[in-house]
């Protein structure tokens, strides 16, 4: 009788990929239910919109590739979740469908799938957004006003400051119950998402640190020169969708550097980006880019941060 | 407590096998012996069919220097020569043995100090054989020179014992300009399930300590460290007592235990090197460049027997075990006897069995055979069961960046893989994918299930080939 073989190590660790899409989504899912109870069912339905649109899309181009459908590794329904978590709740359908699937084609399957693609494809599908539908992503609604008949147009805390100078206040912006993206808004949720995924070493701890470290620190300086002009620092990090961006985006695994030195120029990089453009560009949001550039360099991060193997260190 | 950097736990399985003493197995009645068990050339044999064969009589050597003789693990007679599946994955000239009561009395006179014949079984720890055998000749550890004991590891066959079976006596010899000051001693058994090397410090720390003197000796090495994980707090006592009381002759100072964290691979040459002196092996170097000779607890006691009783390398510990096994032991094994006899000194394998694997669950190697013979690098036969997953679906790179996180030679194995896979082989040296120790540290943390060692591995040999 002849037995099985198969290559060493014999052993491995019960984790695998749909595994760690799979913890993603769960950490995801008390900001997209706080989403859904401040933005009511349009936001369900965008939500559900979008990670049907980001599977089918997936299988149509692993069709079209004439590749392995890959649409059970989970990365698919995450990436429309994140994208769904990103946009407005008062969003049309018929964009939030385009986004999506420019987000999984343009975003993932042209650059060859999972683990090969260069920027984030849910922000590649938010930008592509952003681009093309500038009004309707930036129409917020009140937070609750789902539950009276008529819409309430209303402003993110980020446009209240950056436009008009208004305070909006921690209370309510770790809660959650400001307008903004249909996920972003709650900052205490997408923290405990977010240390959930440290626990089980889904993400690495510094790219958060370092991302909001370096955010606090920069618009601390600001702050502390001009008072008046600038917003404090816990404002900054509780405002906007940098806690969605921190924990969830630019922790991709896929976009984000090797080494832990590649990881610390990366965070701190983008949380300068942050800084930079909310405070003196023309939008009051600069999250989506701040990761999108710094995932342009993540190969020269990389090649400069190359670990030093064993033995050719000098002692 | 002492360590090297990045590295795993993974779960260590060892319970089942670390109380239980070591037996002698029963002598087979048929043994194959390959003539390429070690590490550098191969052995031609030096016997022929029908010829009769006593216990431990050389069978097969080679000129080349590194390399290491095969002696006949029982007596009987010489029935084929001819090329048999060898353990790990190819076919290799082995010599067959038939039991039979062989009436010899010829004279083993090219091995070692005994001048007797290996007519008898011998026991592994038979302290009291010395008297009973007479051997005169044998001489005390003051007596014996340097060149005399590379003579005895040279003639015994001995190789490390710890898996990588590299001729000992080629450690033993380092070249003129290299100065060796230390010897460490590696009771580690970082792999999960193998209990071998555990066992062997409880019983036989006398014999350990008087192999690392011996070694030390041979390359005048003033320190011996033994270093023990954590995970043997008994073998840690055992040993500290058997240097407290280490006999008169040969009283040596710098010997010590030292405990190091349980930690895969914490018994990796350069690991154990890094952890217990803080010397880092260069890229591409080895253990003697650092002034260090690495030795397995196992193979001192494989030269304190040859020294002692002129016995050459022809059984070996064997840890027994896995979930597949009715019955786990930690057994004594002439080389050459077969998977399926040891299995069924173990009560036989059990229905769950899927997979069998020679040495531990992180660098051992299957096995589709059961008929291949113990060899003198079989440190464990672990039968994994159905619970152990055999075939994973595997995914892209998701660039998680767990293998560089955990690579002990601080490699980026994710990189060494993909430039393997496209072929990129001189890239691949660039980046110094030579120094890859395989421990598999990497594939194991691997989410996507990517055979990052089988890429890295085939990288090797094609860097080896071009050169």
């Amino acid at each position: 009788m002849s037995y099985l073989i198969s290559p060493a190590p014999h052993l491995k660790e019960k984790t695998n990929v749909p595994h760690l899409m799979r913890l993603v989504i769960l950490a995801l899912l008390p900001a997209a239910i706080a989403g859904v109870y401040f933005f009511g069912f349009r936001a369900l339905f965008l939500i559900i919109t979008c990670m049907i649109t980001a599977v089918a899309s997936e299988f149509v181009m692993n069709k079209l590739m004439k590749r392995e459908v890959t649409i059970r590794d989970g990365s698919a329904a995450l990436t429309g979740l994140l994208l769904a978590l990103c946009i407005s709740p008062s969003l049309p359908f018929y964009a939030a469908i385009l986004g999506t699937i420019f987000a999984i084609v343009v975003g993932k399957q042209i650059f060859g799938g999972l683990g090969y693609n260069i920027f984030n494809p849910a922000l590649i599908g938010r930008a592509f957004l952003a681009a093309a539908f500038p009004v309707a992503m930036t129409s917020w609604v009140a937070p609750g006003a789902w539950r009276s008949l008529e819409a309430i147009s209303s402003a993110t805390p980020l446009g209240l400051m950056k436009f008009g100078g208004e305070m909006t206040s921690y209370s309510e912006l770790l809660i959650g119950n400001v307008s903004g993206c249909i996920g972003e808004t709650s900052a205490l949720l997408l923290l405990l998402g977010g240390l959930f995924l440290v626990w089980k070493k889904v993400i690495n701890w510094r790219i958060p640190v370092s991302y909001l470290g370096s955010v606090a620190v920069l618009s601390g300086i600001f702050w502390l020169i001009n008072p008046a002009e600038y917003p404090d620092p816990i404002f900054a990090l509780l405002s906007g969708g940098l806690m969605l961006g921190a924990w969830f985006m630019l922790t991709d695994l896929v976009t984000s550097p090797f080494t832990s030195k590649g990881i610390w120029i990366f965070g701190i990089c983008a949380g300068i980006l942050v800084v930079v453009i909310r405070l003196f560009s023309g939008l009051p949001e600069g999250v989506m880019y701040s990761i999108l550039i710094m995932n342009a360099f993540v190969p020269l991060i990389d090649r400069y941060t190359r670990p030093k193997v064993f033995g050719t260190r000098k002692k | 407590m002492k360590t090297f950097s990045q590295g795993i736990h993974p779960p260590y399985s060892k319970k089942e096998t670390e109380d239980k003493p070591i037996v002698e197995a029963s002598v087979p009645s048929r043994v194959i012996i390959p003539l390429h068990q070690h590490t550098g050339a191969s052995c031609d044999p030096l016997v022929k069919v029908g010829d009769e064969v006593y216990e431990g009589q050389l069978i097969g050597n080679s000129d080349k220097f590194i390399s290491a003789s095969v002696h006949a693990s029982i007596s009987g007679k010489v029935t084929k020569i001819n090329t048999y599946p060898h353990p790990c994955g190819v076919d290799v000239l082995s010599v067959v043995i038939e039991r039979q009561t062989v009436q010899c009395l010829r004279s083993n006179a090219s091995f070692g100090p005994s001048k007797e014949p290996f007519s008898r079984t011998r026991s592994h720890r038979g302290e009291e054989q010395r008297s009973a055998r007479g051997v005169a000749n044998v001489k005390s550890f003051s007596e014996v020179a340097p060149e005399e004991i590379r003579k005895i590891v040279r003639e015994a066959g001995i190789v490390g014992l710890g898996g990588a079976a590299f001729p000992t006596a080629v450690k033993l010899s380092p070249p003129k300009d290299k100065k060796i000051d230390t010897i460490i001693i590696n009771g580690c058994e970082c792999e999960p399930y193998i209990t071998a090397d555990h066992r062997i410090m409880l019983e036989s720390g006398k014999d350990i300590i008087l192999g690392a003197k011996l070694a030390a000796k041979a390359v005048g090495a003033t320190r011996i460290i033994i270093g023990v994980e954590d995970n043997k707090r008994d073998a840690i006592k055992k040993l500290k007592l058997e240097i407290r009381t280490q006999p008169e002759e040969g009283m040596y100072d710098g010997l010590e235990v030292v405990v190091l964290e349980t930690k895969y691979p914490q018994g990796a040459e350069k690991m154990l090197i890094k952890a217990l002196i803080n010397r880092e092996v260069p890229s591409r170097g080895l253990p003697l460049d650092v002034g260090i000779v690495v030795l397995n607890v196992g193979t001192c006691v494989a030269i304190a027997q040859a020294f002692k009783f002129g016995t050459p390398l022809i059984k070996r510990i064997v840890t027994v075990t896995g979930p597949g096994i009715a019955e786990p032991k930690n057994l004594c094994v002439r080389i050459g006897t077969s998977f399926s006899d040891v299995i069924a000194q173990c009560g036989g394998m059990i229905d769950a069995a899927t997979r069998i694997i020679m040495g531990g669950p992180m660098m051992g190697v299957s096995q589709s055979l059961l008929d291949v013979p113990v060899v003198k690098a079989t440190s464990a036969i672990l039968v994994l069961g159905k619970n152990d997953k055999l075939v994973d679906d595997s995914f892209p790179c998701i660039k998680c960046a767990r293998c560089i996180e955990h690579c002990p030679m601080y490699l980026m194995p994710t990189r060494l893989a993909a430039l393997s896979e496209n072929s990129k082989f001189m890239e691949f040296d660039r980046l110094n994918g030579a120094d890859c120790i395989e421990c598999g540290a990497c594939a194991y943390v691997c989410p996507s299930r990517i055979p990052i060692v089988q890429w890295i591995k085939l990288a090797k040999f094609k860097v080896r080939q071009i050169k």
